[in-house]
């Protein structure tokens, strides 16, 4: 089953047994570009990348994206780049998974973004979605679809972060404009 | 609100202290300048390099890495400081591009403490330029501003530093590259990608495969089925499907709830993990060999990297959380110092003891998480130091006392311990792949490390002797009989107690040479068997070799360098390190880096090329994820153990007849 949320909408990841959930997983997909005539090398790739920016107290403390797969503390982790997307079936391309048990204590939110590296908008992608997925038993928490989005090359997707002794996800699904996380950090301040 | 600033152009800067961030696309080193009202660095003194990383108010780093964070402070400038210059420029001589154009942009950006970025500035248009100007911070009426500057100079960091006024800026680029390699020295290589390549690699180097009948093929066969890599990314709260058969392990290299796979008879004979009946055990309870890996051997390898990356990890977020739990209690200290109210009563001093309060109360929970980590790892080590095979063991080890000569190499070999100061009794067997890539030094120098110095010096250099002694008996106990031959090179004759225990058993292929007659020739033999080998390989003839050629792995100690080596004798030396790892020739250098400065810069791709061991704890190299600086402590023998005697004879026993 997969819940749609809406911007802004707020879900704690408590389990219904009262159990807090241990792990999430954000995955990004999208389908690779149409090769085009006789010079298929020439054709425009595409080319997204999930990053997951890790907060204390609002000051960003650590980063995992394609050049900074794991992060020092080793509980956010980046399955690596791909540079080109799939075949479009719905199958993650990219994922970053959160160990959300061995996060450190001083971290309190985690923000998670998309961003088109090779400068396409969202409207020039095709199949691309990006969604939250409790590791655990494989439940979709969340999901948006990117393609059609509007001329966004970046969405800052949703974040987590720590309520009570344990972690709630909040959608956020904010468009926005940027190579790489680097250029949405304004964007996300006021987010947290 | 971010500026991206063009060449030229300039900035206000809204703070005094800020963080400078630097990323480009190869490591680089990072520097920076303090100019006076003349527009001239007064001396060497004003420069901030990764040999002198800190002056009052700018630090950097002591190593050339991709990306950069330097701590400025311009309020603690020394005021006759009108300009900082920040400087890029590329290590020399590290294998690395030579040139920024052959590399990605290099990105600078100015951002205050929180993060937030002033502004920022890529410098493109860069091509042969291996040095570049990149910001520039100074005074302007009374306040701080930057500048994009991006100049760059293609005779490198000597033409740039030259072109900031420094008399001696040859000098100085030297002691700076001198820095940056000896920094590159310092860090430990990533572990090598396991299994199916890692076992063709040994095989591609150990040229004897078909020379020699005796050389057995790798553990395993060949890749027939899956490689465990080709498993699922490590997805938590999975339990790993039990194993019925079959060599490999399909377990999660640190889920321990799954029982391990069953032993692999062809391992060289390691003795059962203590945990091993236990596999309905209580979840998170450690067991030894629970990684993956064709043999109990690699198992154990790959638990011990898992052990190392995870001990690393925990520490970087234990040291993290108290890093921000302290500057977050040093910014609201100062808060209320500046708050005229906080003057007046005791509103002061209870908001001061609330932020240290709060500082406590995250550091404490940082301690607790840690804690927790520490207890799973060290009742990991707990169960894996004593299922490890000799190869991997440390000399106390009950496993040396049932040694016998092993019919095949090992994977890997124990260099010594590392430990982190958050716990110094849970140490990480420091595992490095078999053959050898790099030669091994150890340092008898007293300039490394505070137990160095406070050691006497003639004290030190036996211990040096005594370290290198016990990694070559390691290296020869875990080869098989007849495969690995040790040269030792003593000119002076200084070491001679120290090498008893080798000598006496007749292990070494020849006593230790002595004099600069007995240099020469032992360098001249070896050099002749890796040009030969080298040409062979070369040629695919291996079989044309001349059947005289000992076709076993030679490690060649040498005591006391450079004495007694002349300047063929060096270039020897520096080939057999450049080119013999390759085709199965080793060293094993004793020196103080001090003794040979008189052979000036000549030498420096030497020190760099070995792996830096020293014979005294010293906190000298660094981990692959992380960059913490670990704590090395050297292998000893128990006291008054005869374990080593006894080993070497089984050595020299098990040898065939015309080694003997």
């Amino acid at each position: 089953m997969t819940v749609n949320m809406t911007k802004g909408q707020a879900i704690s990841l408590q389990k219904s047994d009262g159990g807090t959930l241990t792990a999430v997983r954000m995955g990004l997909g999208w389908q690779a570009a149409p090769r085009r005539g006789l010079f298929g090398s020439r054709t425009r790739e595409v080319d997204l990348d999930a990053s997951a920016v890790l907060f204390a107290e609002k000051q960003p403390v650590d980063v995992v994206f394609f050049r900074h797969l794991v992060s020092d503390d080793g509980s956010v982790r980046h399955t690596g780049d791909n540079l080109v997307g799939g075949v479009g079936q719905g199958g993650d391309d990219e994922a970053i998974l959160v160990d959300l048990q061995r996060v450190p204590v001083h971290i309190d939110q985690i923000v998670f973004t998309v961003n088109s590296f090779t400068g396409q908008t969202f409207q020039e992608v095709q199949n691309a979605f990006c969604r939250i997925v409790d590791e655990t038993n494989g439940q979709e928490l969340a999901r948006y679809t990117l393609d059609g989005g509007g001329q966004y090359t970046a969405q800052i997707m949703a974040k987590v972060h720590r309520a009570g002794s344990g972690w709630q996800m909040t959608a956020l699904g904010n468009p926005a404009n940027g190579r790489t996380f680097q250029d949405l950090m304004p964007s996300i301040l006021p987010h947290l | 609100m971010t500026a991206e600033l063009v060449r030229g152009q300039n900035h206000p800067l809204p703070h005094t202290r800020l963080e400078i961030r630097v990323s480009a696309g190869a490591p680089v080193i990072a520097g920076a300048t303090l100019t006076d009202d003349n527009g001239r660095v007064p001396g060497p003194e004003w420069v901030v390099h990764p040999g002198s990383p800190a002056l009052p108010g700018i630090e950097v780093s002591r190593q050339a890495a991709a990306d950069h964070r330097l701590a400025v402070d311009l309020g603690a400038l020394p005021e006759a400081a009108h300009r900082v210059t920040v400087l890029l420029a590329l290590p020399e001589g590290a294998g690395g591009p030579g040139r920024f154009g052959a590399v990605a942009a290099p990105f600078a950006a100015v951002t205050a403490l929180d993060g937030t970025e002033v502004a920022g500035y890529t410098i493109t248009g860069l091509d042969t330029e291996s040095a570049v100007v990149a910001l520039e911070l100074y005074r302007r009426q009374g306040a701080w501003k930057m500048r994009a500057v991006g100049q760059g100079y293609a005779g490198g960091l000597v033409a740039m530093l030259a072109d900031q006024g420094l008399d001696r800026a040859a000098e100085l680029a030297a002691t700076i590259h001198g820095a940056v390699a000896r920094g590159m020295t310092r860090s430990v290589a990533a572990p090598p990608p396991r299994t199916a390549e890692g076992d063709c690699a040994r095989h591609g180097a150990s040229l004897t495969a078909s020379a020699a009948p005796g050389d057995t093929a790798p553990p395993a066969g060949p890749p027939a089925g899956p490689t465990p890599t080709a498993g699922p990314a490590p997805t938590a709260g999975a339990p790993a499907e039990p194993v019925a058969d079959g060599p490999i392990s399909y377990a999660h290299p640190r889920r321990a709830t799954a029982p391990p796979a069953p032993r692999d008879g062809a391992a060289a004979a390691p003795p059962a993990p203590p945990g091993h009946p236990a596999p309905q055990g209580p979840p998170g309870r450690p067991v030894a060999g629970d990684a993956t890996g064709w043999s109990m051997d690699e198992r154990l390898y790959n638990q011990v990297w898992g052990m190392f990356e995870d001990l690393a990890r925990a520490i970087a977020a234990y040291r993290s959380a108290v890093d921000f739990a302290e500057s977050r209690m040093d910014q609201e200290l100062d808060r209320v110092l500046s708050d005229p109210r906080s003057r007046i009563g005791t509103a002061g001093d209870a908001a001061r003891a609330a932020a240290r309060a709060k500082c406590d109360e995250l550091t404490d929970r940082a301690r607790e998480a840690l804690d927790r980590d520490l207890a799973q790892l060290i009742a990991e080590s707990e169960v894996v130091e004593p299922a490890l095979p000799v190869a991997y063991a440390d000399w106390d080890n009950p496993v040396w006392h049932g040694y016998r000569v092993p019919g095949e190499t090992p994977m890997a070999l124990r260099l010594g311990d590392l430990h982190l100061p958050e716990q110094p009794g849970l140490r990480i067997p420091m595992l490095m792949r078999l053959p050898l890539e790099r030669g091994l030094w150890v340092d008898s120098g007293r300039s490394g490390s505070e137990a160095a110095m406070a050691t006497d010096d003639g004290e030190l250099r036996r211990l040096a002797v005594d370290t290198a002694v016990l990694h070559a008996a390691r290296l020869l106990a875990v080869h098989p009989p007849g495969q690995y031959a040790v040269h030792a090179v003593d000119p002076a004759g200084a070491a001679a107690a120290s090498f008893a225990p080798l000598v006496d058993c007749g292990v070494l292929a020849a006593p230790p040479a002595s004099g600069a007659q007995g240099v020469s020739s032992v360098l001249a033999h070896l050099t002749r068997r890796v040009e030969l080998v080298r040409m062979a390989v070369g040629s695919g003839a291996t079989d044309a070799l001349p059947p005289d050629l000992d076709t076993a792995d030679q490690l060649l100690i040498v005591n006391d360098f450079p004495h007694g080596f002349d300047d063929r004798a060096v270039t020897q030396l520096r080939y057999l390190a450049d080119e013999g790892p390759a085709v199965g020739v080793h060293l094993l250098l004793i020196a103080d880096r001090e003794d040979a400065s008189a052979f000036g810069p000549v030498l420096d791709p030497l020190w760099r090329s070995l792996l830096r061991l020293t014979p005294v704890p010293d906190d000298h190299l660094a981990d692959p994820w992380v960059g913490h600086a670990w704590t090395y402590e050297p292998p000893r023998l128990p006291a008054g153990s005869g374990v080593l005697g006894k080993v070497l004879s089984q050595v020299v026993g098990a040898r065939p007849h015309r080694w003997r």
